[in-house]
């Protein structure tokens, strides 16, 4: 199955610059595995533990893939994989100034 | 050093007021390569918390295709916090994923006061930069030389927002 994968500016370094990419795979799991083969690197910055990395936002066809099964979303011809950062924060750690 | 219209500063000291206690987020736009704030966007912090924020991911996934297809990119993140200072928290900076934005955060522990600061956070470092108010408005003009350009806040509140 071949989809599409949208990039963040983040991770365009990775991608030799390239805003959008295509990949093989089922799952969105191997999506990923895919692209790592081609752009070493990227899986690492997509996923921890085996899990989605919380530092980012994952969605197949505009559906964040958190709320589909993570990883294991099956994806088809054609889909849409959009990548973004998560965009996140706030003052839980104190002390960050020091 | 960021450069941002007064009617913005104002939005979103607004919002932080309005979102206190939780912590208030939104980015403002501009075009692709001008880092020129020019469209601000408030967000809804999915978290609603006091220590946290997070963009709604739906929101967000939305608001990016709007930037990708306007030519756009997001110039500013600014989010509140809402007990401590403003300066970007270890959260903060293991998060900043846009490298090419300024990190404007305002701090709202004090009711009749408020920290407006701005950073750069690339690689895990901060740097604090400065904060050029200039007068509201979409079209502001180019600063012409021999003059120092920007305006004090209070000569320039009183512009009519377009």
């Amino acid at each position: 199955m071949s989809v599409s994968v949208s990039v963040p500016t983040i991770l365009r370094p990775v991608t030799k610059g390239e805003k959008t990419v295509s990949a093989e795979g089922g799952t969105l799991a191997e999506v990923i595995t895919d692209l790592d083969s081609r752009y070493s690197g990227l899986g690492d910055r997509l996923v921890k533990n085996g899990a989605l990395h919380r530092f980012v936002n994952i969605y197949v066809n505009d559906e964040d893939v958190r709320f589909t099964g993570g990883l294991e979303t099956t994806v088809a011809e054609g889909d849409e994989v959009t990548i973004l950062p998560a965009v996140a924060g706030g003052s839980s750690t104190a002390g960050s100034s020091r | 050093m960021l450069r941002i219209p007064v009617d913005m500063v104002e939005a979103i000291v607004a919002h932080a007021r309005a979102d206190h206690p939780d912590e208030a987020c939104g980015i403002i736009a501009g075009p692709a390569g001008s880092d020129r704030p020019t469209r601000l966007v408030p967000m809804t912090n999915a978290e609603r918390s006091p220590t946290f924020y997070r963009f709604d991911s739906g929101e967000q996934l939305r608001l990016y295709k709007q930037l990708d297809a306007a030519d756009e990119e997001v110039v500013v993140v600014y989010h509140s916090h809402t007990a401590t200072e403003a300066y970007p928290s270890r959260t903060d900076i293991s998060y900043a994923g846009e490298p090419q934005a300024h990190y404007v955060l305002v701090s709202t522990r004090e009711p009749d006061s408020h920290e407006f600061r701005s950073f750069r956070i690339f690689d895990g470092v901060v740097s604090e930069e400065d904060v050029e108010i200039i007068p509201a408005g979409p079209d502001v003009a180019p600063l012409s030389t021999g003059e120092s350009g920007s305006q004090p806040v209070s000569a320039a509140t009183h512009l009519v927002q377009s």
